[in-house]
């Protein structure tokens, strides 16, 4: 078996090969180089084109109209886009903005902003198993909200939020309601009409296409007005001007295509790899799944092992390409601010590992991974002093530690 | 994050894991950290009369430049009096292991972790 084993999928994707394919073709003078805006010529005709049939494969993963799609570099310039343009579009209506603490930090820090320019913000606060409740944004639309923003399905913990629910709410009040779906698209079914989303925000590197390309889906009945972030030449029907990148397009339309029509397969492989995985490590002592498991996508699994720090837990797994909610990861002392925001105490935050499983995942590499994380807490759990302690009785909420 | 050798040495090999009995009065423990800092060390000497480190044990949760450091240190206070042992500093421990600047604080908890343990066993022969 080839080490290291990947298992990051929710950070990022190989591209399909089909896609890489598809992307090559319009690039050089053999292919379809031109600028897709240049109309006088047959180099810009083929270019466009070939964007327009990206454009409606895209729309159709979500029930769109392909006029409903606006071209971003990735999910954070189409948050940036949905949040900041729709807030600004309608400041006379209200300077309200909801959102939840779990989101990703490009919803996050584009409130910050947002609050900096004298927006109010509401930060819900998920349940403890990860997810936001409809009613939970009822009770705190206001007169004055323009905007909510609600994440689809939360890349740490793959917790799959009711969106069809909170934006009948949304609808109901007259409330902008925006979606990060960068974690959902191909993963779990999707539906603009059924969900009542006015903006809904994807990423074609989480669905096997390339870094660098992303979309905004913005309603057109009714319809929705945002202001532009980035002027020029009056692209994407002004919403979002700069030269069009044909490769990245087309790469993004054929994977988002193929996405489409793996789904079922996808699904029902991977929930498979990831009961295999559970079943594997579920009977090891303190052990406990982060999230909800009834209401997720079945990529994302977040695990806590109790008594083992993340980092080091992650250095054992070194031929496992994971990643960790504990803060020696980064350059701060925090933990994951998903785990924190679950009620989760640091200690858990700090022993949780994400695993992600995707299109090239193997059940000889769930098994493979079985082994090595059980012997990598059994190790670790023997150089534990907590561990020790707990298995000496001690309730470690009842010492006094040395914070440092 | 890239770890030097000598840390992945540590880590993978780690020298004197284990527990000495904490009630006898030969016996001083450090520990220190916080599980929610993600660091807790837990290192223990064993001194004879005149005060001399005959042997050392630790156990540390934490990440792998907390272990390599805990474990390093075990090695530097063995065979030493405690008043030297007292005296190591953390910037020779993230010297020797090429700790990066986020890792400093390993090492610091290193430091107070033999600083502790000599109090202990100080404190228990009444000096």
């Amino acid at each position: 078996m080839t080490l290291p084993i990947y298992l990051d999928y929710a950070s990022t994707t190989p591209v399909d090969p089909a896609v890489a394919d598809k992307m090559m073709e319009c690039l050089t003078t053999s292919g379809k180089f031109g600028n897709p805006a240049s109309r006088s010529h047959v180099f810009g005709w083929e270019a466009e084109s070939a964007v327009e049939v990206a454009r409606a494969d895209v729309a159709s993963i979500m029930g769109a109209d392909p006029r409903e799609i606006v071209w971003t570099s990735g999910a954070t310039e189409a948050n940036n886009l949905a949040i900041k343009g729709c807030a600004h579009f309608n400041v006379r209506k209200g300077k309200h903005i909801i959102t939840s603490r779990i989101e990703h930090k490009a919803v996050l820090d584009t409130c910050r902003q947002l609050e900096r320019e004298g927006f109010e913000l509401t930060y819900l606060d998920p349940d403890e198993s990860g997810l936001i409740q409809p009613e939970m944004v009822s009770a705190a639309i206001r007169e004055d909200t323009t905007v909510v923003s609600i994440m689809h399905v939360n890349n740490e913990l793959g917790t799959r939020n009711d969106i069809a629910s909170i934006g009948k709410v949304c609808r109901d009040r007259k409330v902008f309601f925006h979606v990060d779906a960068a974690q959902s698209a191909g993963k779990t079914p999707i539906d603009v009409e059924e969900m009542n989303v006015d903006m809904m925000s994807f990423s074609a590197h989480k669905l096997y296409g390339p870094k660098g390309i992303g979309a905004l889906y913005v309603r057109r009945k009714p319809r929705v007005r945002i202001e532009a972030q980035i002027h020029g030449g009056g692209h994407e029907r002004g919403m979002r001007s700069g030269t069009l990148p044909t490769h990245q397009i087309v790469g993004m339309g054929e994977a988002f295509k193929l996405g489409h029509e793996l789904l079922e397969s996808e699904i029902s492989r991977i929930t498979a790899l990831r009961e295999r995985l559970w079943a594997g490590v579920a009977d090891m002592e303190e052990v406990y799944l982060n999230g909800s498991a009834q209401q997720s996508v079945p990529g994302i699994i977040n695990i806590s092992f109790a008594f083992v720090e993340g980092e080091s837990l992650i250095m054992a797994l070194r031929d496992l390409a994971v990643s960790s909610g504990s803060a020696c990861t980064s350059a701060s002392l925090e933990p994951s601010y998903v785990l924190r925001a679950l009620g989760l105490n640091d200690e858990m935050a700090h022993s949780s590992i994400r695993f992600s499983i995707g299109r090239y995942t193997t059940k000889e590499q769930i098994d493979d991974t079985i082994a090595k994380v059980r012997r990598a807490v059994e190790k670790l759990r023997e150089l534990s002093p907590l561990w020790d302690m707990f298995k000496d009785g001690i309730d470690l909420n009842q010492v006094e530690w040395s914070a440092h | 994050m890239a770890y030097s050798d000598k840390v992945i040495d540590h880590y993978e090999n780690p020298r004197n894991v284990g527990k000495l009995d904490d009630k006898s009065k030969f016996v001083g423990t450090g520990m220190v950290g916080a599980p929610a800092c993600g660091d807790v060390m837990r290192l223990q000497i064993q001194v004879d009369s005149d005060g001399v480190i005959e042997d050392a044990k630790f156990k540390t949760y934490g990440c792998g430049s907390a272990i390599a450091s805990s474990s390093l240190l075990t090695e530097w206070v063995k065979g030493k009096n405690i008043n030297d042992a007292e005296q190591i500093k953390n910037t020779e421990i993230a010297q020797e292991l090429a700790l990066p600047p986020v890792k400093i604080h390993c090492s610091v908890l290193a430091e107070d972790a033999i600083k502790a343990a000599v109090r202990d066993v100080r404190g228990k022969q009444g000096v």
